[in-house]
């Protein structure tokens, strides 16, 4: 597959042509823009609800294409295009937020019926388009899946630097939409403009979705704002930490999906650059060191086999292992194992005496225990 | 400005109705607290005692009556009041420090797109220092202990520098040690001549604690001192003979 190899190389340093090399860029700021939004989205719990905006985009692009042709426009208008499968996205996102507002149904219901009867609607009208003479083409079914090729190099800029726009202004908003995901009674309480916020958070949703659309299709789309936000949070316990991973996430994603994609696979850009995300979602869900599920099941067999060998040792028996790791020796506890005992005893005595004194999300075992737990015991630090 | 006299309510409720999903929580509430000393309002699981502060903030619909606070419709004097919600309202796994918590108490001052100088910072540690978390400031607040996480609300409060603050159950859950530091910063707040509410859940510590009581089970049963508004009959009709079950309820 050496041709195939070295067409993506090419690709990836900017030598397969002006259009592809903007095409990737254009990718590759998308991607940062749908990072960031992605990451407050998630925090707020409202990722499906760019999932909602998506698959509702579907009518407004055929109604777009087909208002174009009417008034004489040529081929495709993206800006058109963009513009109705915006309005269309939105009015999805509006009916779905009502819908749990004024009824019992549970966001996640609203967003399904929203999404479903949208998209289905929109299925009609493109097959129904497709049969008129002017109509089969348009390129409308790019839009589903993803096609970044068939952005011109002038489009691409545009959906580039709109994308980075959107990215900007959510940095103007960072602190107002971090208070706001993590606190919204008190930002309310504070007098900040709960709504207001909200409504520009989903706004920015809605944008970069559409922004997204023909790159990664609309049916994707929710991937590329969640999946690299989902892989930052394995790997930084900070907020900003979270939004720039999730950022530089998403721009590599979508640059490396774009260049398999159009050199490589030959598959519909949405899904290769979803598949190079999931890919990165992975990768952090196994390694990420701390939060990651290799890590916590290390952690969780560690901690099993210290209580349940530091109880054999304390009951005068051996456990299996003990030796091993330096715990018993000869038939006795080594000082090592008596420390463990001791450890376990004023774990006993913490969780009899003073539970609240444990951090809530301590890994559970017999860890050292954290100095103010210690001196409410009336116990020095070690 | 209107003058804060040393005479007028931090906290003063009139005719206040609530109903939360057809429900009524708190009916015809008249409550008058007074300007020195701290208060507290007790009553059973589900008296309305947290509705009655969201109400009061405006973040739970009133049906009808008006909440007063520091003598203003609350609209006017947001900046001025600092409000603890329950424990329980609060997502501990948000990547959030300790520190990022208590700076969120000078954010109203920094304004939106300004960004927390070295200054702010400084504020938000000392609010952090005064409740004893110096040492943790840089802790993502889920590793934290209860009564630690309480403290680390209580920084954001003091940040605030709020005339006026509302705890919703500051003590409930938390060790020993954690309950002396809150009560020492809440004491010390007070002598600086400002307003503690708190909602207490503890009947055998409010006397010890507090100067002034309200007794709430969907409507105000009593409102004075401990020794007057903690008799048997009051208790009786706050609690139900037949156990804790909430007056509204119980009709």
């Amino acid at each position: 597959m050496t041709g195939a190899g070295d067409g993506l190389l090419e690709a990836l340093t900017f030598q397969a042509g002006y259009n592809t090399g903007v095409v990737m860029a254009g990718s590759a700021a998308l991607g940062a823009a749908a990072g960031g939004v992605g990451a407050f989205l998630l925090l707020r719990a409202r990722a499906m609800a760019a999932d909602a905006v998506g698959h509702a985009t579907l009518p407004g692009l055929v109604l777009a294409f087909i208002a174009a042709g009417a008034l004489g426009a040529e081929g495709r208008a993206l800006p058109v295009l963009l513009a109705g499968a915006a309005l269309t996205g939105i009015l999805g996102m509006a009916a779905a937020e009502a819908l749990t507002r004024r009824t019992r149904l549970a966001p996640d219901a609203a967003i399904a019926i929203a999404l479903s009867v949208f998209y289905a609607a929109g299925i009609v009208l493109l097959s129904w388009v497709q049969t008129l003479p002017a109509g089969s083409q348009g390129g409308l079914e790019s839009f589903i899946l993803g096609q970044a090729a068939a952005l011109s190099a002038a489009e691409a800029l545009g959906l580039a630097v709109a994308a980075l726009l959107a990215l900007g202004l959510l940095l103007a908003l960072f602190r107002p939409l971090g208070l706001l995901c993590f606190d919204e009674h008190h930002a309310r309480a504070r007098g900040w403009p709960v709504a207001g916020l909200d409504a520009a958070l989903l706004g920015l949703g809605a944008l970069v979705t559409v922004l997204g659309l023909q790159s990664v299709g609309l049916v994707l789309v929710v991937a590329l704002l969640i999946l690299p936000a989902v892989a930052a949070r394995f790997w930084s316990k900070r907020l900003a930490g979270i939004f720039w991973l999730s950022v530089g996430f998403g721009a590599g994603g979508a640059f490396l999906g774009a260049a398999a994609s159009s050199i490589w696979l030959r598959a519909p850009t949405g899904a290769s650059i979803v598949l190079a995300l999931g890919l990165v979602f992975a990768a952090s869900l196994l390694a990420a060191p701390r939060r990651g599920i290799v890590a916590e099941a290390v952690r969780r067999a560690r901690a099993g086999w210290q209580v349940r060998a530091a109880r054999a040792l304390q009951a005068g028996r051996g456990y299996p292992g003990a030796g091993l790791f330096g715990w018993r020796r000869g038939g006795r506890p080594t000082a090592r194992g008596a420390a463990a005992v001791a450890r376990l005893e004023l774990w006993d005595r913490c969780l009899a005496e003073a539970p609240e004194a444990l951090p809530a999300e301590l890994a559970w075992g017999i860890d050292p225990l954290p100095a103010e737990a210690l001196a409410l015991l009336g116990k020095r630090a070690p | 400005m209107t003058a804060d006299t040393p005479s007028a309510s931090p906290f003063e409720a009139n005719g206040l109705t609530v109903a939360l999903g057809g429900r009524p929580v708190l009916w015809n509430v008249d409550v008058r607290l007074p300007a020195r000393g701290m208060s507290a309002v007790v009553g059973p699981n589900g008296a309305g005692k947290s509705t009655l502060f969201k109400a009061a903030l405006g973040l739970a619909p009133v049906l009808t009556g008006q909440v007063r606070l520091l003598g203003e419709p609350v609209a006017r004097v947001r900046r001025r009041i600092a409000y603890m919600p329950q424990r329980s309202s609060v997502d501990w796994d948000f990547p959030v420090s300790a520190r990022d918590v208590a700076a969120m108490g000078l954010y109203g001052r920094v304004g939106w797109f300004r960004r927390l100088s070295k200054r702010h910072l400084a504020a938000a540690d000392a609010a952090l220092e005064r409740v004893g978390l110096a040492d943790f400031r840089n802790r993502q607040i889920g590793r934290l202990s209860g009564g630690q996480q309480q403290r680390v609300f209580l920084a954001r409060a003091l940040a605030q520098e709020a005339e006026l603050l509302l705890l919703d159950e500051p003590f409930s859950g938390i060790d020993t040690a954690s309950e002396a530091a809150i009560l020492d910063v809440l004491a010390g707040l007070e002598g600086e001549g400002r307003h503690i509410v708190c909602i207490h859940h503890d009947l055998r510590t409010v006397a010890a604690y507090f100067d002034h009581v309200t007794v709430l089970n969907a409507v105000a049963i009593a409102s004075g001192p401990p020794a007057e508004a903690l008799g048997e009959e009051t208790l009786r009709r706050a609690y139900d003979a037949s156990g804790l079950r909430p007056r509204a309820l119980a009709a």
